[in-house]
């Protein structure tokens, strides 16, 4: 069964008990056990809700994993992950890795005696070389937040697996519809589903896939352990969200595609960060793992100036955090996504003070166009700041 | 202001642009930077508008300088946890929750935390226990499931002249009935589903700190970890807080009643319920403003339990408490199957011990539920000669 009909049927489009075409919301957080000897499969909503494992089923099924869990947040998701690790553990993490998931790292994991380090995982010799004894796991993004880098999954799996690492791959840009980690030999994937899968910009999940059950047992312990759960209403609302994921996806896609063609021509956009465009650095890589680019861009402007400027020009994209709606989202990494990461660590990495992310969201294209064009010409970037609206 | 003044006005006088009485529930996860400038709000897991009413509300009604709202309770002491490092050791209440027994010896503890298992009651056990790298108190009262009455002024006394947090779990008392800052905690925790949610229906945890500084490291955790509740949960939460004061009064009336028909009732052992114990009794009436809504008993016969529960009507057999129904549970096979048999034995959780959380139904409707229930039990298992 294609991707775009699992979206819609995945064994959740009809409660066998009314027939009703979507799954309820079961807002209960106990049930009645009607036996000592024989427990319900539900005894407490924290360790398993109906209406959320319709959702954990759901996304295990698009990403081809054994097992999906549900998490109040991608960060609750991720950090439930790392759980998996304990004292002396050693991980590799993707250099330009989001801010928050830095912060996380280096802030609260750091003090619980996990190591990190923090390595270009586009390049497979720097990946080898950091592996130490006590390495226990391999944390990849790609592409990559906000530089869009492309590390090669299935060679990073081989590796991985040759020192009997873990993989966990963020696949929240692309989300299954376009990426598959699981299929390329990934072990653990997780989302922040926040973004494109909710798609609305109306709640914050995360959601984490397994491919063997082993692991999928300790997640299982964990989420249940840990209890940062989704709740049930925004369950409901994901799932919702999800049925319309390949629709958005190919639209958003497409639109991003014209767009970064469009920016790279122009005189005050010094460079274009795009899986889609022939000139970056992945896209062959990118067109051999992925069967789509994305609605993520990135575009450099020159300076923080110019890039605040821009920002209080745009009519249309909501300025703002966050990414993966039916709105655009225009926002500043230097002040946003990666505030958290000091200014030399970003800048190292090359998320410089003039870089803007565009996530390119349902609007018509070329109305996106004719506003980013106001926002860039010259003439507007000589105007100081007059505010919006 | 009285507590029942605070609770039913939750969420009043804060929607400036409409005057809604209730607030609204902010379903936005990102806002924009209208002007170029934050409003405050960025990203929903670091504050969303909702969230933050019902934040301010617990804050208040624990008399903390912040509040915190998780997805769950666990979710609240996972995020607490976050304060400690490495090397770092607690003191735990010995009759805990099972779940936060569970998280402490079988997660915490791969990150190099060690946790000593001390019965709070006794405090010349708590100081024996302090080594030089322990770092806090964690404290259950009640406590779950054996309802002991543990002291708060002494204990936060003598962890103040140490130098150790003190976390208390304020689950089963509810900022209603006790206010462990007053007594001088440093942090308050909530399982929020229980009591504040109130009706079986949200999971949720909440977070209360005293002290700035404080506040603002479990600040950072919360939104480094992301465990966070979502706004409509934090809707009904404070929708069920309304009536917190109402429920408990009816909670504590109902459970009072129900302690005394069951320890005169010849099928019972014991009875743990704070009134039965004298200094448990006179501990609470200084630091509480009444009981307790739930209490455990244990009967004679381990054979009646499984034909006990299972002839129930009225009363649910299912994990959880602090909802308008009654529910029973089983500790040993439920909340606390995770907690080896020997500490259980030593803690007086045995196969023999239920666990009520006493509802607002009518008094009379639980008696009879419970006597009927007992009375088949025990016909049961005296015709197949197991007593």
């Amino acid at each position: 069964m294609k991707k775009e009909t699992i979206a819609l049927h995945n064994g959740n489009e009809i409660d066998p008990y009314t027939g009703a075409a979507s799954i309820p919301i079961y807002q209960a957080s106990t049930y009645h056990q009607f036996s000592l000897e024989h427990p319900n499969q539900f005894d407490y909503a924290r360790s398993g809700n109906p209406t959320r494992e319709a959702l954990e089923n759901a996304i295990a099924k698009l990403e081809g994993g054994c097992r999906g869990f549900a998490f109040a947040s991608g960060m609750a998701a991720i950090s439930t992950t790392f759980l998996l690790f304990s004292h002396n553990d050693h991980l590799i993490v993707s250099k330009d890795v989001y801010g928050g998931t830095y912060r996380l790292l280096t802030q609260v994991l750091t003090r619980l005696g996990i190591e990190v380090t923090f390595v270009d995982t586009t390049d497979l010799q720097a990946v080898e070389a950091a592996i130490r004894p006590n390495t226990k796991g391999i944390y990849i993004e790609t592409p990559s937040n906000p530089l869009l880098k492309v590390s090669n999954l299935s060679l990073l799996a081989e590796l991985a697996k040759a020192y009997q690492l873990l993989t966990i791959v963020d696949n929240t840009f692309l989300t299954p519809y376009y990426q598959q980690p699981l299929k390329l030999g990934i072990d653990v994937v997780v989302h922040s589903a926040t973004k494109f899968i909710g798609g609305h910009s109306d709640v914050v999940a995360g959601l984490v896939v397994v491919k063997e059950d082993e692991i999928a047992e300790k997640i299982s312990f964990l989420q249940n352990s840990f209890g940062a759960i989704l709740g049930v209403q925004d369950s409901w609302l994901i799932l919702r969200g999800l049925k319309t994921l390949p629709v958005r996806m190919k639209n958003s896609s497409k639109s991003a595609k014209v767009i970064a063609d469009w920016l790279e021509q122009h005189p005050a956009v010094q460079r274009v960060y795009y899986t889609g465009l022939e000139s970056h650095e992945g896209h062959k890589l990118q067109a051999e793992q992925a069967s789509g680019h994305g609605a993520v861009l990135s575009f450099d402007v020159g300076s923080e100036e110019k890039a605040k400027q821009i920002l209080n020009r745009v009519r249309l994209p909501l300025v703002a955090v966050s990414l993966g709606a039916v709105e655009s989202i225009l926002s500043y990494p230097a002040m946003m996504s990666h505030a958290s990461m000091p200014r030399e660590v970003r800048l190292q990495y090359g998320i410089s003070d003039g870089l803007l992310r565009l996530s390119v969201g349902l609007e018509d294209v070329e109305d996106l166009i004719a506003d980013l064009e106001q926002a860039l010409s010259v003439k507007s970037l000589l105007v100081t700041s007059e505010g919006r609206r | 202001m009285r507590i029942e003044t605070h609770l039913a006005q939750i969420g009043t006088k804060k929607e400036p642009k409409t005057g809604a009485i209730n607030f609204p529930v902010y379903f936005a996860t990102a806002y924009e930077h209208i002007g170029g400038v934050s409003t405050g709000f960025d990203y929903t897991r670091t504050a969303n508008p909702t969230r933050q009413v019902l934040e301010q509300s617990i804050a208040a009604l624990e008399e903390g300088d912040a509040g915190f709202a998780c997805s769950s309770g666990m979710a609240a002491i996972q995020t607490v946890m976050g304060l400690f490092s490495q090397g770092d050791h607690l003191i735990v209440s010995l009759d805990l929750y099972g779940g936060t027994y569970r998280l402490f010896e079988q997660v915490l503890s791969r990150y190099g935390l060690t946790f000593s298992w001390v019965d709070l009651r006794d405090l010349s056990q708590v100081e024996q226990a302090i080594q030089p790298n322990t770092k806090a108190i964690f404290i259950e009262t009640l406590t779950n499931p054996l309802i002991q009455v543990i002291n708060l002024e002494e204990i936060c006394q003598l962890a103040k002249r140490q130098q150790l947090l003190t976390i208390v779990d304020n689950t089963f008392m509810t900022p209603y009935l006790q206010q462990p800052i007053k007594w001088g905690a440093d942090i308050v925790l909530h399982s929020a589903t229980k009591y504040l949610g109130g009706h079986n229906d949200v999971l949720a945890g909440l977070i209360v700190s005293k002290g700035e500084e404080l506040s603002e490291r479990i600040g950072f955790l919360h939104n480094s970890i992301g465990a966070t509740l979502a706004p409509l949960d934090a809707w009904l939460l404070m929708r069920g807080m309304k009536t917190l004061a109402l429920r408990m009064n009816q909670h504590l009336a109902n459970a009072r009643e129900l302690a005394l028909f069951l320890n005169q009732h010849p099928l019972v052992e014991k009875v743990f319920y704070p009134s039965f114990d004298p200094e448990g009794r006179q501990i609470l009436t200084k630091q509480a403003r009444g009981f307790s809504g739930i209490f455990s008993f244990r009967l004679k016969d381990e054979n009646l339990v499984r034909p006990f529960l299972e002839h129930l009507e009225v009363i649910s057999f299912a994990e959880s408490l602090g909802g308008v129904e009654s529910l029973i549970t089983h500790p040993a096979t439920q909340t606390h199957a995770d907690m080896p048999d020997e500490l259980c034995q030593k803690i007086g959780i045995c196969g023999r011990l239920v666990r009520i959380s006493v509802g607002i139904e009518h008094i009379e409707d639980l008696q009879q539920d419970i006597a009927q229930a007992l009375k088949k039990a025990d016909q049961i298992i005296r015709r197949s000669g197991l007593s």
